[in-house]
């Protein structure tokens, strides 16, 4: 092997990796504040991805609908849960946040798809879009299990994201998409030639990671949500909202999993399906760094990317079995280096 | 201990089944799913669901079954009858090497590090010559007994449902004896069962192997049920799905396995015949409505719907009083348990800068009742942690009966006599008084998983249970031996703990605030039983924040402040020392 390939090779592990490192911190994120698994944050991937490449491409995306469809659901919910004692301002405030707004992004997208919109209005849009699924679907799928154990949940979201891919099915069709580049051009630096796409990747990465840093350490929701992962009974004594602890995890989740995947579909096409393959890389990600530590996490999942760029140069049929392999010495040492005392309880 | 009645029937009713005039054989194929996803999911209940360790993972064992009967009786031309104990061999043994590197991961590592080998499994599946690659092996020979060929799915159907009930017998077997109390005290943490001599890791192991044995037995049956194998079925959903098959039905429940495999087998089928007449024209709707009603199911019953439908059923009446004419041999004694049992000797312990056990020296003797007292965070719960092996010491050295046993894992230190109880209660709520208070018998019964199975563990299990039950009388709770032990009140539950530490016959016993929570008259009755232990030639360590209680019943009293001895006297010495009444209560101004 020569340099230039190695090179090329690393580039590549580390443009790959750089996804894994958001999706991964997402996980975390949502992990330690909900102790939920989150298996459909590959869907997000894939909505925020192709509802950006349908836009792009003039076509009304379904996601907008399902949007207000899961608003609505939500509302419902938050009306039985308080039907004890319902008052008009939280019925107002609920209608807002679960009808009004899906449906005013419904109405722009109907309004910018028929016209070809803009690169920014097509990433915006479909950032919104998946970030208020995201904020619906702890409302109603996640919000009502938070008491039960992590298994209970990671089941219930198993559930989300088999109905989350099945829609995903209906709404983009099992045609593959490409979406146009978020910024165009290219400059070369030696035998390496830089996309403005990858330096865009490379970007917002380090500009999230560095964000949710500061997001944690610094602001009072940031502590509010750490201190919620530590201890759910604790914070709620304090006086957090676990719920809203809950709302902003899945918020910055979705968020997060667009972005990725705007950021994936002008370099690879993607399917309606391929977001659980990318998420789970996420994942192995994410476990590396223990479901806690988010530099740790960012760390592997470059090691993560740059394993399978080479693995899948010398032995590309055995890439995801030497991807995920790559988790059990990890864990072992892991387990071995810290046998934490655990209590399940239920 | 269970009736069996139920089985029977549901055996009878299984077996009618085929003969049902019209039965469209349709249900039949239906059925043989139904009970081939029930295996695999029967052992996820006793994995996940009794032992807590949830694997995403079983799918891939199911391969292994199916692969290897699959190869054997093709390019070997095995009978399928030989290949079935070596498809249940690989799958085993398989099992102990991944089981051996997962199941020592803790908490959330244990479920994703099976996710990572599941998936790597079924590419490695995919992608390997000899397995036919994406393609699969097909023209696998059906069963066959004699001339006759199970070659249909009602044939066939026999021998799944013959598996699927002798496998739960045997579940069920296993779940009421001594491995099973084990294997159920897992899932609450291993520090209880530890102290009572339970080998965890070997206990979480032998629960993995007996889910990848069943989930083998599953991919056998399959192999010569579809006659052709592929990897497809061996994947993460697959491995997911058994999962919440489990979780559906009742994850703590054997029949529970059974009926999430029916729910989901039968949800699936009509979803995917049904809902296409509905809706017509689109792709996956049966996912989206099948994921939603998942959700939905967990919202409106989170324990699954067996143990929902149970409490249907009329309560049943506790059970039999067990014989406590049996008796069980005592432990063999240490020449001479005389003089000094446990010295401790400048025992140190340290959490990073905190220095929570600062250079403690002290003894019990033969015969004695000593107290460990001091103001809250003292470091009295760490030196019986130090005591009992829970915490490794940082410096010092602890002896029982003049041997070192410093740092000695919990297992050992039991076996040397030295039985305890816990300041925060540790027992399994879903367990009753009978059952929490044998496992401290664990280490004086002698049967093993497979005896258990099999019910020849009947003698020896007698025995364990009547000597609960002695335990359990002795301590005054005989009325409540059939209840969970999670309904009791929190000073009831102390004393079960006591009744399961004295279950290991011990020389010395260790009690950590065993009065918190009791009322006078059954603290009166505490101290009673205590000196009635002590005359008995028991020793009685006991940490206690209830001066009363102590200054009456203990012989000698040890004081701890910031993990310093301060003092150490008989309790008149005790209650006039001048740096004790400091610790307590402050100095005057």
């Amino acid at each position: 092997m020569n340099t230039t390939i190695m090179l090329f090779l690393v580039q590549d592990g580390i443009t790959n990796g750089a996804i894994y490192a958001l999706l991964g911190l997402a996980l975390v994120l949502v992990f330690a504040v909900t102790r939920v698994i989150l298996i459909p944050q590959g869907e997000f991937v894939t909505y925020g991805a192709l509802t950006y490449a349908s836009l792009a491409a003039g076509q009304m995306p379904g996601t907008a609908k399902l949007a207000l469809a899961l608003g609505i659901g939500a509302f419902a919910f938050d009306l039985f849960v308080a039907r004890k004692a319902l008052h008009g301002r939280l019925v107002v405030r609920s209608c807002i946040t679960n009808i009004v707004l899906p449906a005013i992004v419904l109405a722009l997208t109907i309004y910018f798809a028929a016209q070809k919109p803009p690169v920014a209005v097509c990433i915006a849009l479909s950032l919104v879009i998946v970030a208020m699924i995201g904020l619906y679907l702890y409302r109603i799928a996640f919000q009502p299990l938070a008491h039960t154990s992590v298994l209970v949940l990671l089941i219930a979201s198993v559930g989300v994201h088999l109905a989350l891919q099945g829609l995903g099915l209906l709404f983009f069709g099992a045609e593959g998409q490409r979406g146009p580049a978020v910024l165009s051009g290219a400059f070369t630096a030696g035998a390496l030639r830089f996309t403005g796409q990858s330096i865009t990747v490379y970007a917002i990465t380090i500009a999230f990671i560095v964000g949710l840093w500061l997001f944690f350490g610094l602001t009072l929701y940031g502590k509010a949500l750490r201190a919620t992962a530590v201890n759910r009974l604790g914070a709620r004594l304090a006086g957090i909202r676990t719920t809203l602890s809950g709302q902003i995890a899945f918020l910055l989740a979705s968020v997060i999993g667009a972005l990725s995947g705007i950021m994936i579909v002008p370099i690879t096409t993607l399917y309606y399906d391929s977001g659980f393959l990318i998420g789970l890389k996420g994942f192995v990600a994410a476990i590396i760094g223990g479901l806690v530590s988010y530099p740790l996490t960012a760390v592997a999942a470059l090691v993560v990317g740059i394993v399978e760029a080479f693995s899948s140069f010398y032995a590309s049929n055995y890439k995801e079995v030497i991807v995920f392999m790559l988790l059990i010495p990890v864990l072992l040492l892991r387990s071995l280096a810290a046998p934490a005392v655990e209590e399940e309880k239920d | 201990m269970q009736s069996r009645l139920p089985v029977l029937v549901f055996a009878l009713v299984m077996a009618a089944i085929p003969h049902l005039p019209g039965m469209p054989p349709f249900w039949i194929v239906l059925l043989d799913n139904i009970g081939l996803a029930a295996l695999v999911a029967m052992g996820l209940v006793l994995l996940t669901g009794v032992g807590g360790l949830t694997s995403f993972g079983q799918a891939a064992f199911v391969g292994f079954g199916a692969y290897t009967t699959a190869v054997l009786s093709t390019a070997y031309g095995l009978s399928p009858w030989l290949t079935l104990p070596l498809s249940l061999l690989v799958s085993g043994s398989l099992a102990v090497l991944l089981g051996l590197i997962t199941v020592r991961l803790s908490g959330h590592y244990l479920p994703l590090g099976t996710l990572a080998w599941g998936l790597g499994l079924f590419y490695l599946f995919s992608k390997l010559e000899f397995l036919g690659r994406n393609d699969g092996i097909s023209a696998i020979p059906p069963l066959s007994i004699g001339a006759f060929k199970m070659l249909s799915p009602g044939s066939i159907y026999y021998a799944i449902w013959v598996a699927v009930i002798v496998s739960a017998l045997l579940t069920m077997n296993l779940l009421d004896s001594r491995t099973g109390r084990a294997i159920r005290a897992l899932r609450r943490g291993h520090v209880a069962a530890e102290a009572f001599g339970v080998h965890t890791p070997r206990a979480k192991l032998l629960v993995f192997i007996h889910a990848a044995v069943l989930a083998g037995l599953s991919g056998w049956l399959y192999a010569h049920l579809q006659r052709a194998v592929n990897p497809t079925p061996f994947g993460a959903q697959a491995g997911i799905e058994y999962l919440f098959i489990a979780v559906v039905g009742g994850a703590g429940y054997v029949w529970g396995g059974v009926l999430g495999a029916a729910i989901v087998v039968v949800l699936k089928e009509v979803l995917q015949s049904y809902l296409p007449l509905i809706l017509p024209g689109s792709g996956q709707v049966e996912t989206i409505v099948f994921g939603i009603m998942l959700v939905a199911l967990l919202q409106l019953a989170p324990g699954g719907l067996w143990p929902w439908l149970i409490s249907f059923l009329p309560e049943r009446s506790g059970g039999r009083k067990p014989d406590t004419s049996l008796k069980l041999e005592h432990r063999a004694r240490a020449a001479g348990e005389s003089g000094v049992l446990l010295q401790v000797e400048k025992a140190r312990k340290q959490f990073g800068g905190v220095v929570a056990v600062n250079n403690v020296s002290f003894d019990v003797q033969a015969r004695e009742i000593v107290a460990l007292i001091g103001p809250n965070g003292a470091g009295k719960s760490t030196t019986f942690n130090l005591i009992t092996g829970v915490l490794s010491a940082t410096s010092g050295s602890i002896s029982v009966l003049g041997k070192k046993v410093d740092n000695a894992p919990p297992q050992e230190i039991v076996k040397l006599g030295i039985s305890r109880t816990f300041q925060h209660v540790k027992l399994v709520p879903d367990m009753t008084v009978l059952e929490n208070v044998a496992i401290g018998a664990h280490l004086r019964g002698h049967s093993g998983p497979i005896t258990s199975m099999l019910r020849l563990d009947r003698a020896d299990e007698a025995k364990l249970l009547a000597e609960a039950a002695r335990q359990i009388e002795r301590v005054g709770l005989t009325e409540q031996m059939h209840q969970l032990a999670g309904s009791l009140s929190l000073g009831q539950q102390r004393i079960v703990e006591i009744a399961r530490a004295l279950c290991v016959d011990p020389m010395l016993l260790l009690l950590d605030e065993p009065a918190a929570g009791l009322r006078h008259m059954e603290k009166q009755r505490l101290a009673a039983l205590l000196r009635e232990l002590r005359d008995g030639g028991m020793s009685v360590l006991l940490v206690e924040h209830d001066m009363g209680f102590v200054m009456n019943l203990a012989d000698r009293i040890v004081v701890l402040d910031f993990g310093t001895k301060i003092a150490e006297g008989t309790p008149a010495t005790i209650k006039t020392n001048p740096e004790v009444i400091k610790a307590y209560l402050g100095v005057a101004a």
